[in-house]
């Protein structure tokens, strides 16, 4: 650590000793999050208590050239909180955690950044209303964290993501000035949409202090289902004709063989080993005549597209059973090797089959293990590597094998990342999605706002 | 100590660390383990929770780090409540990790002479260890002033230095194991159960061992409860790294209990009944092929006395009138993130005449008591304990039931130091009160 003693001082008297964190043994707990990355130690670790202190520290740290890394829960998947190399400073949020203010009446909420998206949704919840955005790590992640990547979740098809309930943003730009933009309205022409520009801003463009979301009334009533396929493509077939048919499942997920056969092997829940994908799909509605009649069409295109067996839950207990399947795929892939390696891209709904072949045949081109789960109605696919990083000629052909699933993705028009964000792990891919005038765009559009480069440097646009 | 789990240098604790490195790398990072720890609930610090200690125990495995000093004590601000494993995606076997990481820290940094003398010389030796303890409550009434009457504390200026200003359970005149002796009695039918009293019931609470007791001779059960041959289960020292004194403590309990054969061994503390269950087979390698077949029996034989009752003995537990006190239930840690022990509990306060129960909310969030662990961090300690307590008397209870003796002690000390009317009972003590 390099840091001058007096400036340790200075966020010392700013923020108090116990929530400036100098010791190697607590920073060395920050040099990573949740992707599998090289860790890179901080100089420093600290925690603001106040909106008032964090845009103090945001100033002193400016002043002093301190590269800059916002951290939530650092559960992203994708290094946007390995810390910068050299003096690099993380600023906590966890402790900026009050829920301000949910309004009933208007149906919005006021929150700090570092608020759990579950207890958010919880508390919400209790009021009588919904927040919908539910990513797998909502028991951990922040709401700050799913704003800068713009978190999706089971929900996605017919609720959208984070992005489609941020309605304002309070922000420190490089000054520790707070800029404020959006409103408790649901219309609003009041300048700039800076809010769009924060969401997956993966924090190079500001640090938030306040968030405002929409809130939702809830479905009344809901019924769920799994369907069962000898082909992949039976499966994909399914989720183009429910949508042609004009019906928005609140959730419409896909297992493949691997997953379904990881998953049995781990809870013996029943689930068809032998079948080459099942869909798990949730129709819900403010009227349960109206949620039967399209869970009745749902089930009649499965039939057409080629399932060879529809389990319709009918109660609360099988549908918690048919939900268990898709929520013991991630910790039961993990489970069968020590590293795992989950990736996010994105292609065309109706790509998906193709995407799915190629996943297969990159897995056995690379000689890996790989388990494909994901949002079937957004073509949300997380494949997911199961191999041990340290045996590093096995973990070569893993970073092989990413690189050739980015390129089949991009092939087939899809994007490199529908919901980890792109932080260290993807961005030497950006140009390749996009455009050189886009990453010089993007450049020019960062100095301004950040003109020093302190800002999480090191990530999405490098 | 054995050598096994004494490096004596920086290398070579990192190359023993290395023997956990399959254990370790198996965590994801996924960062789960923040949601139910509570003490980075209470700290927010990452060192305090597994993905951070895991890490640097990595970096300790791999010489990225030297200090190896800092390293133990982020390891040691930790309950051992297991909420981490129980909830972490990538099954990693985080309680193995702890117990033999701590193992070979302690090894390389040594025990203090407090610990030292404590856990070779006093826990290993029944007759003393009693001795002591009836010196110190012939000695505690001077020095004893009444905190709270209803929760039954008190606090004792003297004992500050190692109690903190913990409430403590005033001290009874005699323990149950000078008050009964050895008991061997054939039953009435009933399968034959070794009772493991557990040295809080033995020594701070004899009525709850006396309850036991009372209970399993109501329902006809033999017992053989050795009390002049049982010693401590071993968690503390475990805890503390201390293999050696967990070694000598689980052969002479092991030679306490082989002289009988017996169907269950029934205990009414859950982090006794989780050691002796999970700790000794986890361990089981250390002790001789002799042990090591008991251990295997005894493994698949312990059960807390709650889940003996409802799952074996099969007592029809009808649900009462539900009237009368307000009763509520904390889930100690070592019974439902353990052993999976939960319903049985609830099921038998549910029953009892003249009670009504509530659950709290949280029920079965950590007290934050951790053995050793409240000793040395007395405030964090304190800090989880009041959440427990806040969320305890939103039902506003006139009693805190639970199944182990050291959340007792913790319940006891924060309901006493908030000023609470509200009794903190084991439920053996309760069902064996409506018993005649
Ligand atoms: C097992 C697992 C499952 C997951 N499932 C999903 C899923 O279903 N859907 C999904 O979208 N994601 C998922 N994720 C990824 C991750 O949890 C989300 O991206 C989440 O939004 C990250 O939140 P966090 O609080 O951990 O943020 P962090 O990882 O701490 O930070 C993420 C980004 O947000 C920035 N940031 C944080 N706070 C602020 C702030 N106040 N101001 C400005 N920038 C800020 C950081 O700088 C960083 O760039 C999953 C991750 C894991 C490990
Ligand atoms: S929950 Fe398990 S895998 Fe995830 S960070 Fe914690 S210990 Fe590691
Ligand atoms: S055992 Fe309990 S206190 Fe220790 S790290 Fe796990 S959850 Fe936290």
């Amino acid at each position: 650590m390099t840091l001058s003693p007096n400036l340790i001082l200075e966020f010392k008297t700013l923020l108090g000793e116990n929530n400036v964190l100098t010791e190697e043994t607590d920073r060395l707990a920050y040099a990573y999050d949740a992707a599998v990355l090289k860790p890179v130690t901080p100089a420093l670790v600290v925690m603001p208590t106040s909106e008032e202190t964090l845009g103090r520290t945001i100033k002193l740290a400016y002043d002093n050239g301190l590269p800059i890394t916002v951290r939530g829960s650092g559960t992203n998947l994708s290094g946007a909180v390995i810390p910068e190399p050299g003096d690099g400073l993380v600023i906590l949020t966890n402790r900026l955690n009050k829920i301000l203010e949910i309004n009933q009446e208007d149906l919005y909420a006021v929150v700090e950044p570092g608020v759990l998206t579950a207890n958010f949704a919880n508390a919400v919840a209790a009021t009588g209303l919904f927040y919908p955005p539910d990513p797998g790590s909502q028991a951990v992640s922040t709401l700050g964290g799913n704003v800068a990547l713009n978190a999706g979740g089971l929900r996605g098809l017919k609720y959208g993501v984070t992005k489609d309930y941020l309605m304002g943003v309070e922000f420190f730009d490089y000054n520790g000035e707070l800029v404020k933009t959006g409103s408790r309205t649901v219309k609003c022409v009041t300048g700039y949409n800076i809010g769009g520009l924060m969401i997956s801003s993966e924090g190079t463009l500001g640090v938030f202090s306040k968030l405002i979301f929409k809130l939702v009334p809830p479905p009344k009533a809901s019924q769920a289902m799994m369907a069962v396929y000898d082909t992949v493509q039976g499966a994909s077939e399914t989720v183009a004709a429910i949508i042609a048919a004009h019906i928005l499942p609140c959730t419409l997920e896909f297992l493949d063989q691997k997953c379904i056969r990881v998953v049995e092997a781990n809870s013996k829940i029943g689930l068809p080993t032998e079948a080459a994908a099942i869909l798990l799909i949730e129709v819900d509605g403010s009227h349960q005549a109206g949620v039967d009649e399209d869970a009745a069409k749902v089930k009649s295109l499965c039939t057409k597209c080629g399932a060879n067996d529809i389990r319709v839950a009918q109660n609360a207990d099988e549908k918690n059973k048919i939900w268990e399947a898709r929520r013991n795929a991630l910790p039961s892939l993990a489970r069968a090797r020590p590293t795992t390696v989950l990736e996010d891209a994105t292609v065309p709904r109706s790509k998906i089959p193709q995407m799915v072949s190629e996943l297969n045949r990159i897995a056995e081109k690379y000689k890996l293990e790989m388990g494909t789960f994901g949002h079937a109605g957004d073509g949300n696919l997380h494949p997911t590597i199961l191999c041990d990083k340290r045996d590093e000629e096995e973990y070569r052909r893993v970073e092989e094998a990413v690189d050739e699933i980015f390129d089949v993705a991009l092939k087939l028009q899809g994007t490199l990342s529908g919901e980890h964000g792109i932080g260290i792990a993807k961005a030497k891919w950006m140009e390749k999605e996009t455009n050189k005038a886009t990453i010089e765009f993007s450049k020019n559009l960062r100095r301004a706002l950040d003109p020093k480069y302190l800002f999480n440097a090191g990530k999405k646009i490098v | 100590m054995s050598n096994e789990y004494s490096p004596s240098s920086l290398t070579e604790l990192a190359k023993m660390l290395m023997q956990l490195d399959d254990l370790l790398v198996s965590c994801m990072r996924c960062g789960f383990c923040q949601s139910v720890c509570p003490v980075y609930g209470a700290t927010f610090r990452e060192a305090d929770v597994t993905r951070g200690k895991i890490a640097l125990l990595e970096d300790l495995a791999h010489e990225l780090t030297a200090d190896a000093e800092n390293v133990n004590e982020r390891l040691n601000r930790c309950l051992l409540c297991g909420s981490c494993e129980t909830n972490c995606p990538s099954g990693v076997n985080i309680m193995d990790i702890y117990l033999r990481a701590r193992a070979i820290v302690a090894g390389y940094k040594g025990l203090g002479t407090i610990k030292k003398l404590v856990f070779r010389f006093i826990l290993p030796k029944p007759g003393l260890f009693n001795f002591l303890v009836k010196i110190s409550s012939v000695f505690q009434k001077p020095f004893l002033k009444r905190a709270n009457q209803k929760v039954g504390t008190s606090t004792a200026a003297v004992l500050n230095p190692f109690l903190g200003r913990r409430h403590i359970p005033s001290l009874p005149g005699k323990t149950f194991a000078s008050a009964n002796g050895s008991v061997m009695e054939p039953g009435r039918g009933g399968p034959m159960v070794a009772l493991f009293p557990g040295c809080v019931p033995d020594k701070v609470f004899p009525g709850l061992a006396e309850a036991s007791l009372k209970i399993l001779r109501h329902h006809g059960a033999g017992i053989f409860c050795p009390t002049d041959e049982l010693v401590c289960c071993g968690i503390p020292v475990l805890a503390s790294g201390d293999v050696a004194a967990f070694d000598e403590l689980t052969k002479r309990n092991l030679e306490a209990l082989k002289k009988r054969p017996f169907d269950y061994l029934v205990t009414p503390c859950a982090t006794c009944a989780s050691n002796i269950k999970e700790n000794w087979h986890r361990f089981k390698d250390r002790f001789s092929a002799e042990h090591q077949s008991l251990i295997e029996k005894i493994h698949s034989q312990t059960m807390d006395l709650t889940a003996f009752l409802v799952k074996v003995l099969k007592v029809d537990f009808q649900p009462s009138q539900n009237e009368g006190k307000i009763v509520t239930y904390h889930d100690p840690c070592h019974l439902k993130k353990s052993l999976g022990v939960s319903a049985e509990p609830r099921a038998i306060l549910k029953s009892l005449p003249g009670l009504s129960f509530k659950e709290m909310p949280m029920a079965d969030s950590c007290c934050g008591f951790g053995g050793s662990f409240s000793l040395f961090h007395y405030d964090l300690s304190k800090q989880i304990g009041q959440s427990k307590r806040d969320n305890i008397v939103k039902v506003s209870p006139e009693v805190v039931a639970t199944s182990c003796p050291a959340c007792m002690m913790q319940l006891m000390d924060i309901m006493s130091q908030n000023n609470d009317q509200v009794e903190v009972k084991h439920v053996a003590e309760l069902y064996a009160d409506t018993l005649n």
